[in-house]
């Protein structure tokens, strides 16, 4: 097959500066996405291709007594229609952690909006027709949809016959796993208390709704394989899941990363991968599958929804004691990512605060609502949520300052995880919180102007709902504490290629990884760091494929970390391979060679001394250096499954926010004023990049305060608002400014200090706005997002 | 159905339109120019935003057989439509471009594969320079509204643009380094007079 | 699917007359998105962009002949001052974007409670003149709407414009939504004082099963207007009076609980902004009051 347009191509970028780490580089990959060149996945087209369709089920759960695809088979046009029955293998499952999800369904769906038939045809309309001539027969069954329905004695199993590695400890096959954790004494510590605080706290279902939707193309190959283009967090990931249920091996199956339009969790999991594949290889023609924004909604899994109980208490002098809590998570029909974002939520349950004496429980829910997995700051944000909630209760009960309050019981350095690890490197919480309380406040009333209201600064916006009546302002603080990088003993590794030569006379490197660019810029970090580690100024940042180890996934905050860390490695490896040649070339001609630490700086070898040695391009004439090597941060150990103890992380990310909100207090509508953020970056490899990531999940952290939320209906299991029309999420009047301070104290286990920061801003967004909603109303507000029928008494 | 129309200031013909195919639809799969995007197909997010005969519109909600005859101006095409218009002497905005100026251009093609050396109009330059594109998809739709925005109104105020770009969603950026875009391109264009 | 391109109004009325399933789509803001989403396969859309009088607009003694598809930018635009009602619900549509598409011909034909010109063309007072191959006749805005997604049209008519009274005083529209820009309404509200009959309208969006007026609330508040003297001696309205307009406009809603809000809420915002408007309404036509007796 020839090649598809739409294929990724080599970025090159080269720098007038010398652009190394720390510089707010700009995007390789930026002149592609403003002209509109730059091929997402959705923009993949190949001569002669088919256009895949899923039908999906209809009902949240039901036996399915038969499939007719007889009509749509018929259909003109039409050139394929697979069932389960048409699987090719006896693999037919596929999962990130338990393989529990069909393909595609087989004698049962589980929840609204499940795969059940494949059409692929040459036009999507026709395609479309056809899958809405299949007749699928449901026999509905009673939905599980909570803790209550999901865990009764005589409780529907939403699997039967679980042997998954999670089954034997879970209290009720439910469960797909639960999470003690206990240290200390809290029955002792709990006497101490002065004040005990409770709280039971809702997190809605938030959806990462990036803007690109699910899609790719698959093109059969000559040698039986396939190659898929795909926009995924994690190449590799995929591969391993694809491949079996093809029946290939994992060579036959080429992936290469198209461009990916936003991910924040929700291309973790497969979607239309498989899909795509098995469209391909039947038809022998290439496949392209492209979700509408109805169908994404269906199509990845969800933030888990929430109910979190929490006790905390504090003596009078403002003292954390001890802390309870329960934490149920509702993972929907199929485990994605679910046990660990238990682990997650268990073992950041106290927040960034010292308590001694711990009670924790976390558990993930199987039910019949839509599957949730991963999504930014995954159980962290749930928790924080909650803790930071009780943190202004305890504040309020003890009539201190819930920021002084927050500084006086903040983790540092030192500080024991409730699973007993200690955080090994600078956790700068008090300091965080002072930053962002020290900022200067937006001025009052800022929607006056001599001609009277400007309504786009006021609650309700252009609707035009009030000119400053029942307008209240309100100030809120949380912070959070999130891990970085994949936890829990899990073997955490990334892989580079880095290859150096001479092209047009000039030193060239390349930088090759299967890191999953979304949008965060990984790619520009890199060739910063081949800038510094290698002393070019051309670098080429490779298609990132699994032609190359895998890279591990985008997510977790881990990317620059981990990958970065593998660049960084692979291009020392290349430098002392550079080196070596430049002392068998030159060496005799200058002692340095043999006795100065060299470094490669300007494209030129230098001693540390700062004398030049020679061109790069001399030493590199006629030779290229290569290096592929794994690179893995320090390793991590499970929590116990009793106690929850274990090193399970490898490193924390700390935000903090101040939320400066206006209220309507009559008709509940929220203006978010400001919403300004401190956060350590340990340090910023691209500065311009780091305020862009921290005020991007800030604001995802605003809509699930103040809008976003799934709505399935608790008696059908459904979803009520999949569109773009009624799930919300904040646009440009809906944001405000976000200024940001960025703290860079270096954590000495990671590359050049680093710290991993996409997620830990999406943490405390949400809890600090709360907690200003909550100081404008004085309402109790346990849930979020809070809806304008929370604020007025409607609900 | 045949549909016959302008796209860029080039004429464009497209063979068995499905007749319920959408102006988006036609532009990515018929007529090889993806840079409009398919974020919503609900005029939700703005992602498809181009200009028809000279008004920006989201694609996604036109009719193909609508545009029959008309003009359409998308992001491939806006550098070219920039600097057009900063030809024709209208720096001070608010004068658009009439069928007769747009059919007297041609977007150029370019040859670059990396993009390095493609010639930019101020506004997707500014969008690079301020940060503004992370995962990009919502940067096409974004930058036709910006730019007719700022050939609208030069001087905007931050609750201008904000106005101006409600129509836009973006999920990666929290919008603060698209307002410095915004304004960056404003204060370069400003410079240039 | 057809697709039909009347190249004149008379075209159009003859292929609406010969297909009345034609869907007839001009702006495409809720026609394409039915499309899209796979809702609807009409037998044949019926393209009005070609024709050209729908999108223009006249303004007369009495009132503006409004063209069916005049985008709600040109309305916003150069209908301030006589339309100042639908001027604001026209800045409320959507985005930009879709303020260049649509026009007030689709929310009619739609006819959803939600659609953001009603409650700003009850209040108003205005009729929609619709005309088939059998006649033209013109259809009061009270008996327009007939049920969720119905309206009065027979199957072979189109809607080729709205004649809506000139405003003789101030007017107020209002929409709650859960976002401050791009929503559609959870429920809506527009208030015209009409000075020169002495009587005031209303118009309520999204809260009952079709775009309503509050009729109670208006005729308790002619009265008190009436009995207090108050448009002649332009006191401030008694608060006892607007929250007595207030709750009455929340009676005449009869919503519904869904996604995007429950029946409470709904009853609930009405009367807030009821009272509201009818605040800023009432102390425009006092301000105008004084700037005239001040001139005089």
């Amino acid at each position: 097959m020839s090649s598809p347009s739409g294929t990724p191509t080599k970025i090159t970028q080269g720098s007038q500066t010398k652009g190394g780490i720390g510089e707010s580089t700009l995007r390789p990959d930026g002149t592609l996405k403003v002209t509109g060149e730059f091929a997402y996945s959705s923009d993949m087209w190949h001569e002669d291709m088919l256009w895949g369709q899923i039908l999906r089920s209809t009902v949240a759960h039901a036996e399915i007594v038969s499939i007719d695809t007889g009509e749509a088979l018929a259909t003109p046009g039409v050139y394929a229609v697979l069932t389960y029955d048409d699987l090719p293998t006896d693999v037919k499952n596929y999962g990130l952690e338990i393989q529990d999800t069909p393909v595609l369904a087989h004698g049962k769906v589980r929840h609204h909006g499940e795969p059940v038939a494949l059409v692929a045809a040459d036009h999507p309309e026709t395609a479309r027709r056809a899958a809405a001539k299949i007749k699928v027969e449901y026999k509905e069954l009673p939905v599980v949809t909570d803790e209550a329905s999901a865990t009764a004695p005589d409780a529907i199993l939403v699997h039967e016959n679980r042997d998954d590695h999670h089954s034997g400890h879970v209290p009720h096959p439910n469960i797909v796993h639960r999470q003690p954790i206990v240290r200390g004494d809290v029955a002792k510590a709990r006497e101490r208390a002065d004040v005990i605080v409770e709280g039971e706290y809702t997190f809605g279902m938030q959806d990462q709704a990036f803007l690109g939707p699910e899609s790719g193309l698959a093109v059969p190959e000559e040698d039986g394989g396939v190659h898929l283009y795909i926009a995924t967090q994690w190449l590799h990931s995929d591969l391993r899941q694809i491949a079996p249920v093809l029946g290939l091996p994992e060579d036959k199956v080429r992936m290469t990363l198209s461009g990916v339009g936003g991910a924040f969790g929700g291309r973790e999991d497969l979607s239309m991968q498989i899909h795509a594949c098995l469209l391909a290889l039947r038809t022998g023609k290439p496949v392209k599958i492209v979700y509408n924004r109805f169908e994404s909604f269906f199509g990845h899994v969800h933030r888990h929804p929430a109910k979190l109980y929490y006790e905390h208490g504090a003596t009078k002098d403002g003292k954390l004691t001890h802390m309870k809590c329960r934490i149920v998570l509702d993972g929907g029909a199929y485990a994605s990512a679910s046990p660990a974002v238990v682990g997650n939520a268990s073992s950041l349950s106290v927040g960034p605060y010292v308590i001694d004496d711990v009670d924790i429980e976390a558990i993930a829910l199987y039910t019949n609502n839509p599957p949730c997995g991963a999504m930014r700051g995954f159980g962290a944000v749930q928790a924080c949520f909650a803790y930071e909630a009780q943190m202004d209760k305890l504040a309020a009960r003890l009539g201190m300052d819930p920021v002084e309050f927050r500084r006086l019981n903040a983790m540092e350095q030192g500080t024991l995880m409730p699973t007993g690890q200690p955080v090994d490197s600078p956790a700068p919480v008090a300091e965080l919180l002072r930053r962002v309380k020290a900022m200067p406040m937006p001025p009052e009333r800022q929607w006056e102007s001599s001609e009277g209201a400007d309504v786009r600064q006021l609650p309700g916006g252009l609707s035009n709902t009030t000119h400053g009546e029942g307008v209240v302002r309100g100030v809120g603080y949380a912070v959070g504490i999130k891990n970085v990088g994949f936890s829990e003993g899990f073997d955490d590794y990334s892989t580079a290629k880095v290859r150096m030569e001479v092209r047009g006379g000039e030193p060239v490197a390349t930088v090759h990884t299967a890191m999953a660019e979304v949008g965060q810029g990984g790619v520009t970090v890199h060739a910063q760091i081949a800038r510094t580690e290698l002393g070019v100024t051309q670098v080429t940042i490779h298609p990132a494929d699994t032609q190359v180890g895998s890279a591990g996934s985008t997510s977790a905050s881990r990317q620059t970390y981990v990958t970065g860390g593998a660049v960084k490695n692979a291009c020392e490896l290349v430098r002392e391979k550079v080196l070596e040649i430049g002392r068998r070339k030159f060496g005799s001609y200058h002692p340095a060679w043999a006795t100065a630490e060299l470094l490669l700086e300007g494209g030129k070898v230098v001693t540390d001394g700062g004398e030049v040695l020679g061109d790069l391009a001399d030493v590199l004439e006629g030779e290229v250096v290569e290096v592929e090597e794994e690179w893995r941060h320090r390793p991590t150990e499970p929590f116990d499954l009793r106690t929850g103890q274990g090193n399970g992380h490898v490193q924390y990310s700390f935000a903090a926010h101040r939320a400066v909100v206006e209220v309507d207090t009559e008709l509940g509508l929220v203006k978010v004023i400001e919403l300004a953020c401190a956060q350590d970056v340990g340090k910023a490899l691209n500065p311009l990049s780091v305020v862009g990531q921290i005020q991007g999940g800030t604001t995802q952290g605003l809509g699930v305060a103040v809008m976003e939320e799934i709505v399935v209906d608790p008696k059908t299991a459904k979803v009520k608002n999949p569109s773009f029309t009624d799930y919300l999420i904040p646009t440009i009047l809906d944001t405000p400014t976000i200024p940001v301070d960025v703290l860079e104290l270096a954590d000495d286990h990671a590359p050049y200090g680093l710290r991993g920061i996409g997620e830990a801003p999406t943490l405390s967004s949400t809890p600090a706005v709360l907690a200003a909603i909550r100081a404008a109303t004085g309402l109790e507000l346990n849930r979020t997002p809070v809806r304008p029928e929370h604020l007025t008494g409607t609900a | 159905m045949r549909l016959n129309f302008t796209v860029n200031g080039r004429p464009q013909e497209a063979d068995d339109v499905w007749e319920g195919e959408s102006l988006l639809y036609v532009l990515r799969e018929r007529l090889g120019l993806p840079g409009s995007k398919n974020a919503c197909e609900q005029g939700e997010c703005g992602s498809c935003t181009v200009r028809l005969d000279g008004v920006p519109v989201c694609s996604c909600l036109v009719a193909a057989g609508q545009v029959e005859g008309r003009e359409v101006v998308t992001v491939e095409g806006l550098a070219e439509y920039a600097k057009q218009r900063a030809a024709g002497g209208c720096a001070s905005g608010a004068c658009g471009t009439g069928l007769q100026d747009a059919q007297g251009w041609q977007a150029k093609g370019t040859d670059s594969q990396t993009g390095e050396g493609t010639e930019l109009s101020p506004v997707q330059q500014a969008f690079i320079d301020a940060g503004a594109v992370q995962c990009g998809f919502c940067t096409p739709g974004l930058l036709v509204a910006a730019d007719e925005m700022l050939e609208r109104n030069p001087n905007p105020t931050d609750a201008d643009i904000r106005e101006a770009l409600s129509g836009n969603l973006c999920r990666c950026t929290g919008y603060e380094k698209i307002m410095d875009a915004v304004r960056l391109a404003a204060a370069r264009q400003g410079e240039a007079v | 699917m057809d697709f039909l391109r009347p190249a004149s109004w008379e075209e159009a009325l003859a292929a609406k007359a010969e297909h009345p399933t034609a869907v007839p789509i001009a702006g495409g803001t809720d026609v394409m998105v039915e499309i899209n989403f796979d809702h609807r396969r009409p037998e044949y859309l019926m393209d009005l962009n070609r024709v050209g009088d729908l999108s223009e607009w006249e303004v007369g003694a009495e009132s503006v002949r409004l063209g069916a598809s005049v985008p709600y930018t040109k309305i916003m635009e150069n209908l301030r001052a006589e339309l100042p009602g639908l001027a604001l619900a026209s800045h409320t549509v959507a985005s930009p974007q879709i303020r260049n598409r649509g026009g007030v011909g689709g929310n009619l034909g739609t006819a959803s409670p939600a659609g953001d010109a009603h409650p700003a063309l009850l209040a108003a007072g205005a009729e929609v003149e619709v005309e088939s191959v059998r006649g033209s006749r013109r259809i009061p805005i009270d008996d327009f709407y007939q049920g969720v997604k119905r309206n009065a049209l027979q199957p072979d008519e189109l809607i080729r414009a709205v004649h809506i009274k000139k405003a003789d005083g101030p007017q107020q529209f209002s929409k709650v939504g859960t976002r401050n820009a791009m929503v559609i309404a959870v429920c809506a509200f527009g208030l015209a004082l009409h000075p020169e009959t002495r009587t005031v309208r209303t118009g309520i969006g999204s809260a009952a099963p079709t775009p309503v007026r509050a009729k109670a609330a208006e005729e308790f508040l002619n009265a008190a207007l009436e009995e207090g003297g108050f448009w002649d001696n332009g006191r401030i309205i008694t608060p006892s009076v607007a929250k007595q307009f207030a709750e009455l406009c929340s009676a005449a809603c009869n919503p519904i609980d869904d996604v995007r809000g429950t029946a409470s809420y709904r009853r609930h915002a009405v009367g807030v902004m009821a009272r509201r408007t009818l605040t800023w309404t009432w102390e425009s036509y006092r301000g105008a009051r004084r700037a005239s007796e001040g001139a005089a």
